[in-house]
């Protein structure tokens, strides 16, 4: 036997040092040479996980389907609430008029002077618009208060001021901001009262932040669910895969080599959960549109029900995928740091 | 080309199964791994796989040492490796063209790079114009082939093989035998774990013995 091995060794040509073959040398450089190299080498890979992560979609449509359809109802939740706080935020435009501030000059004030002040009030950057009311326009106003309105006329001399209706900027946006103008417009000379019901402002301002912080909350909270849902689907999916996992670890692969598919995978989940949660709000909307406007019309309004534009519609699609990406990220890696193969 | 000095790997529940392991293969040396169950053959193969690493001692492969390699060079470390195992470990799911072309694709080689080596690996191991079947429909033998094609696809200068031949015939044992020479002629340094006594004697070639976790070369 010992014969035999020495002649063996005869036969075999081994280099003296451990100097690497040729091959090696170029698998090397394929695997992570020159940067240029590299980013062909990853633009390929990321184009073949995109595309095979689809196909593996597609192999299992059932329970595909099943997760897109709970991500899309919780993303379709999110952006109805949206939706609702749009169109609630369009009715309260519509009462933005009732938040005018009514200037009630002095009675020595005529109007000429009051076309003055009026002047200088448009350059205040807090004010939208600015209207005179004269003593006589006053007059005529009253007097369709009905037959109250009439009593004006028994008097000698029009007893009313020269009055100088506000409208200020951001009537919902800031009610501090209206505070601050109503307190300055009292402090002129010319200004014998300044009216404005702020108490109402206040209320519907009240409404309005406790709708956006629900609208946070409820985003943030169906935000996690798609968090999880779809990372919980990538973990299923990992665990039905592990002995492919563990025989492409072997082969030499790289945590990010193995993680991408997935990745992959759970982009096209949310992406096409947050296309269903698109059409499931649109939808609801056209359901809501004819009684909705047929109840505006009975009080005579004119209002219309506003839908998610391109953008917000674009956004809740990329929101949902991205979600849904960063579930996967979270728990492959998570998962492949713990996996060895046995 | 594989150096183990002193090498020791020890369980907490299982105590000691490597001791003082210490032998040197070198490049284009084909040698035997045998032993009895719970001698540590499984041990040593995973020490130089990664899958676990040594409590004590040294081992270094192709000049570089094992034992202090960072986690993160494991991967880069491996694709200088060519694993073969008893059950072939192929993804049935993919075609013998995909299951050879993995470690390639890993590596990061290009198209056509990858269909040329893995048609040429393929002719050597005798599956040329199977590309397209999946594992499942070969036979033991032929399965076998598809994981060595896949261990030597990428030129690794070390083989190791676990029970390669446990679930073959002799006639087919002998195949794969000669398949591991034809590797042995170009440089490629092989370790093969087995039990078959009989293959082992006929094949003539270096046999590393463990017993109880100590290491007697023959």
């Amino acid at each position: 036997m010992k014969l035999r091995r020495r002649k063996q060794t005869q036969e075999v040509k081994v280099p003296k040092q451990a100097k690497p073959l040729r091959q090696e040398v170029k698998q090397n450089r394929a695997a992570g040479g020159t940067a240029k190299d590299k980013l062909i080498i990853c633009r390929d890979l990321h184009i073949q996980a995109w595309f095979y992560s689809l196909l593996r979609l597609g192999k299992t449509p059932f329970a595909s389907a099943i997760t897109i359809v709970v991500l899309a109802i919780s993303i379709a939740l999110a952006g109805s609430f949206q939706l609702l706080l749009i169109n609630f935020q369009q009715i309260a435009g519509n009462f933005q008029t009732s938040a005018q501030i009514s200037l009630f000059l002095r009675e020595n004030i005529n109007e000429n002077r009051a076309r003055i002040l009026a002047d200088t009030l448009r350059k205040n950057p807090a004010i939208e618009s600015v209207q005179v009311i004269s003593k006589e326009q006053g007059r005529a106003l009253f007097k369709t208060f009905g037959s109250f309105g009439a009593a004006i006329d028994m008097l000698d001399e029009n007893p009313l001021p020269v009055v100088i209706e506000i409208m200020p900027k951001n009537t919902l946006d800031d009610d501090g901001q209206i505070e601050t103008l109503v307190n300055t417009l009292k402090q002129r000379q010319e200004v014998d009262f300044v009216r404005m019901d702020m108490e109402w402002l206040q209320r519907l301002q009240a409404i309005m932040a406790v709708a956006r912080r629900l609208f946070v909350a409820l985003n943030t909270l169906l935000g996690f669910a798609v968090l999880f849902i779809t990372g919980n689907t990538i973990r299923l999916e990992l665990n039905n895969r592990q002995e492919e996992i563990m025989i492409t670890k072997l082969v030499g692969a790289t945590n990010s080599f193995i993680a991408t598919p997935f990745i992959y995978s759970g982009f096209w989940i949310g992406f096409f959960a947050g296309v269903l949660a698109w059409f499931i709000v649109a939808l609801l909307m056209v359901s809501l549109r004819v009684p909705v406007e047929a109840l505006s019309a009975h009080y005579n309004g004119n209002f219309h029900l506003l839908f998610l534009s391109v953008a917000d519609s674009i956004k809740l699609i990329l929101v949902s995928a991205s979600l849904s990406m960063l579930g996967s990220c979270l728990v492959v890696f998570n998962q492949l740091n713990k996996t060895n193969p046995q | 080309m594989l150096k183990f000095a002193n090498v020791c790997k020890r369980y907490p529940l299982t105590g000691d199964v490597l001791r003082g392991v210490s032998f040197h293969l070198q490049r284009g040396e084909i040698a035997f791994l045998t032993g009895h169950s719970g001698a540590g053959k499984s041990t040593l193969l995973k020490l130089i796989a990664l899958m676990e690493r040594c409590n004590s001692g040294e081992i270094w492969l192709d000049g570089q040492k094992l034992s202090h390699v960072k986690d993160s060079q494991i991967p880069y470390l491996r694709r200088k490796m060519g694993f073969i195992f008893q059950d072939y470990k192929l993804l049935h799911d993919r075609t013998i063209f995909e299951n050879v072309a993995l470690p390639l694709i890993i590596a990061g080689y290009g198209h056509q790079e990858t269909t040329r080596k893995v048609r040429a690996i393929l002719e050597k191991v005798g599956l040329a114009g199977k590309e397209h079947k999946f594992p499942l429909a070969l036979s033991g033998g032929e399965q076998q082939r598809v994981g060595i094609a896949r261990a030597v696809v990428n030129k690794p200068p070390i083989i190791i093989a676990d029970e390669p031949t446990g679930n073959l015939d002799p006639e087919l044992s002998e195949e794969i035998m000669s398949l591991f020479e034809g590797f042995q002629q170009v440089g490629v340094t092989v370790l093969i774990a087995s039990h078959d006594i009989a293959l082992i004697e006929r094949m003539h070639h270096r046999v590393l013995k463990l017993e109880h976790g100590r290491l007697f070369s023959v």
